[in-house]
């Protein structure tokens, strides 16, 4: 419960540990996008977590890093192929990044520091964990990215672009509205702030403790 | 003339960091010091050069005869950590001070996204040989100006009172932003 708790705040794999920045820098520009990849990048995690932990013992020492990437690459394979089929609105828009899981510093970060030592059961939940830190990470900037810009956030059905589930937002503000932060500056200024927030608090607890 | 377009918009334009995203982590990591971020700089051309020339080999030569390009991910990403391997031997016996400062982003650049990402590109672009080695230089070739330039600022900024939640990281990723918005000035030349 730890393990799974930590992936939040205090080693947020973004924020803390500058994990994965990447593809959170690049796919914030919405909602939609964000919550996509992050739903991806937590599947391809855990599933990756479970089976580097199930053949931890027979894996040997010197090649484990290509035994990783091996396993690695055919999850985000099958990932990519089931996400080309059933949603292909996500796949246009992820575009590249999709095939990018694989080279995802998460992903290898947790095989190496976790699930090469330790039994299943807690490697599931720490990839569940830190898949779901990521997610956060990248919805949350997601989300302040398409306010800024748009005055919006609104979330569709992945499966029929046309079908809207929620849309949030003030009105009186898009004529206010902040182009620039869709753009790659809006992203690494968007990034930056938040990982002074995460910092500012922790650096807080910590003060707290002593 | 098309390859000077491929080399300019692959330098300056759509920069490997400040543009696509790909290679933020060294691009952070290792600009403590310009001298680590030139060695980082030449690692890496030299790594997406070599790997994107095997990996169009194999694309063509292996893949698409025998039709199973959906092996792609798979063997480019095996080709790019055996290479990587290759050039950190090679620098600990040749080159031991380098390799010391490098210290842990040299394994690290397996899963530097901008080598994966240029091999791709090359294949989903449909560039020609000549091509190919346009873009695996002049890409590379833009992460290392990029990379000096942001070590170059990152060692004046250790002297500046910056306040302390953004300390290290953050004040290097608004520089980053800054960075970005002086490279977007530049989209108009081509």
């Amino acid at each position: 419960m730890k393990n799974f708790k930590n992936g939040f705040i205090k080693e947020n794999p973004v924020f803390c540990l500058y994990l994965g920045m990447c593809s959170t820098l690049a796919l914030s520009t919405n909602l939609n996008n964000a919550l996509g990849m992050g739903i991806c990048v937590t599947v391809v995690l855990v599933l990756s977590n479970a089976i580097i932990s199930l053949i931890r013992n027979i894996t040997p020492d010197e090649i484990r890093i290509p035994v990783y990437i091996v396993v690695i690459a055919t999850l985000v394979s099958v990932v990519e192929l089931l996400v080309h089929a059933f949603i292909p609105s996500l796949f246009d828009a992820l575009g590249a990044f999709l095939s990018l899981i694989v080279v995802n510093c998460i992903i290898l970060g947790r095989a190496e520091a976790f699930a090469k030592k330790n039994p299943v059961l807690p490697s599931i939940i720490d990839g569940l964990g830190m898949g779901l830190g990521y997610t956060f990470a990248i919805v949350l900037i997601s989300m302040i990215r398409e306010f800024l810009s748009t005055a919006w956030v609104s979330l569709y059905n992945p499966f029929n672009m046309s079908q809207l589930i929620i849309r949030v937002g003030i009105p009186q503000l898009s004529k206010y509205t902040i182009s620039l932060f869709s753009s790659s500056v809006g992203a690494f200024l968007t990034f930056a702030c938040i990982a002074a927030l995460f910092a500012f608090i922790n650096n807080k607890s910590k003060e707290g403790k002593k | 003339m098309k390859l000077l377009t491929i080399a300019l918009s692959a330098v300056l334009i759509n920069n490997i960091v400040l543009a696509k995203f790909l290679g933020v982590c060294p691009f952070l990591g290792v600009s403590k010091n310009t001298k680590s971020a030139l060695g980082m700089g030449v690692a890496v051309i030299f790594v997406i050069f070599s790997s994107s020339i095997l990996t169009y080999a194999v694309q063509y030569f292996v893949l698409v005869p025998l039709h199973i390009e959906y092996m792609q991910l798979i063997s480019f990403i095996l080709i790019i950590a055996a290479f990587v391997q290759f050039v950190e031997m090679f620098m600990k016996k040749h080159l031991p001070g380098l390799y010391k400062t490098l210290g842990v982003y040299l394994p690290l650049i397996t899963t530097n996204c901008a080598v994966l990402y240029v091999a791709q590109d090359n294949i989903t672009k449909g560039y020609n040989f000549l091509e190919t080695v346009v873009n695996s230089i002049a890409t590379p070739l833009g992460f290392l100006l990029v990379i000096y330039l942001f070590s170059c600022v990152r060692e004046r900024l250790d002297y500046a009172h910056t306040p302390k939640p953004f300390k290290g990281n953050p004040i290097g990723l608004v520089v980053a932003g800054l960075m970005a918005l002086a490279f977007a000035g530049l989209a108009g030349i081509i």
